[in-house]
């Protein structure tokens, strides 16, 4: 199994804290999930972020603050080394974030303020699409995981690209790969452990559900599945029919 | 003098990052901080002096996915 910088998670599932009705409801959520990670972001203390802080220790699980809504390198390292101070880890969910309308990553600032993080001592968990020259260059410059995004963020449309996500996995074998956002359903999540991905991150398609422990459950029980489909070895697919029955001894009536 | 706390203008008397917090009432929070748009590590806040205009940012934990 691919380690994360060298931990080893429970669960392939990494879950955001972002939208939920209450924290009560978000703690229930990650109790039902049985996620491993939590992402977390910093913004300006404004009252609540003292006792969303101990909420998050709460949790036991591992922590990755990302750098969302940063749109330079500059802004990404900057948020990134205070994140580092406050959460005490050297895990950042690095974004760095190209278009308002798409949020799709800027590949350029990306690899820039990967490249300057990792020579600060971060391990760096990049956002990112799955540009197969991309991921290389982050390989390059460090990057020990890697994070597609499976649909724009918050969208919910599930993995947009099979054919680059299926190469992707093929092109960097020994890299941990996260499907990081744009899921909306479980069946999303399994398909991506499916393919041989080794997590998924996600947080709308929990939050904003109606139940969001029973939908964080689902999603759990979506990548248990996925995963063991994966290590079962699929059949191959056909075009033609082919009888499961035996043919042989069939009566002549 | 005036200092920008996290965009807004503030009138303080403190003359380091660290006096500043305490007198802002953060003295015992766990936040994180940027002077003037650059990473200030908590070690560094009572040796920092502070100069009239200077941005300070004081963030902490937030919702995030």
């Amino acid at each position: 199994m691919r380690d994360f910088y060298g931990v080893t998670l429970a669960s392939p599932l990494m879950l955001g804290t972002a939208q939920y009705p209450s924290p009560a409801v978000m703690e229930r959520a990650f109790r039902a999930s049985g996620a491993s990670v939590a992402t977390v972001s910093l913004r300006r203390e404004a009252g609540q972020g003292q006792s969303f802080g101990e909420i998050i220790r709460g949790l036991g699980v591992h922590v990755l603050p990302n750098t969302a809504g940063c749109h330079s390198a500059r802004e990404a390292i900057t948020t990134a080394q205070m994140a580092r101070e406050m959460f005490e880890t050297n895990w950042i969910k690095l974004e760095v974030i190209g278009h308002a309308d798409t949020l799709q990553p800027d590949p350029f600032g990306l690899v820039e303020a990967a490249e300057a993080l990792i020579a600060d001592g971060f391990e760096v968990f990049p956002y990112t699409t799955e540009d197969q020259v991309l991921a290389q260059r982050l390989v390059d410059a460090g990057c020990r995981v890697l994070m597609p995004w499976g649909a724009p963020i918050g969208s919910g449309l599930g993995l947009n690209n099979r054919y680059g996500l299926k190469t992707l996995r093929a092109a960097f074998p020994d890299i941990p790969l996260v499907v990081d956002a744009g899921l909306g359903l479980p069946s999303h999540a399994a398909e991506a452990m499916e393919m041989g991905y080794d997590a998924v991150l996600l947080n709308t398609a929990v939050a904003q559900a109606g139940d969001p422990a029973a939908m964080a459950e689902a999603f759990g029980l979506a990548v248990r599945a996925g995963a063991l489909a994966r290590r079962a070895d699929p059949m191959e697919p056909r075009d033609m029919a082919a009888p499961s029955t035996p043919v042989i001894g069939k009566a002549w009536l | 003098m005036k200092i920008e706390v996290n965009g807004e203008t503030r009138e303080i008397t403190a003359t380091t990052v660290a006096g500043a917090l305490q007198e802002l009432g953060w003295g015992e929070a766990r936040v994180a901080t940027a002077l003037n748009g650059s990473f200030l590590p908590a070690a560094a806040r009572a040796g920092q002096k502070l100069r009239d205009g200077d941005r300070l940012e004081v963030l902490a934990p937030m919702q995030g996915g």
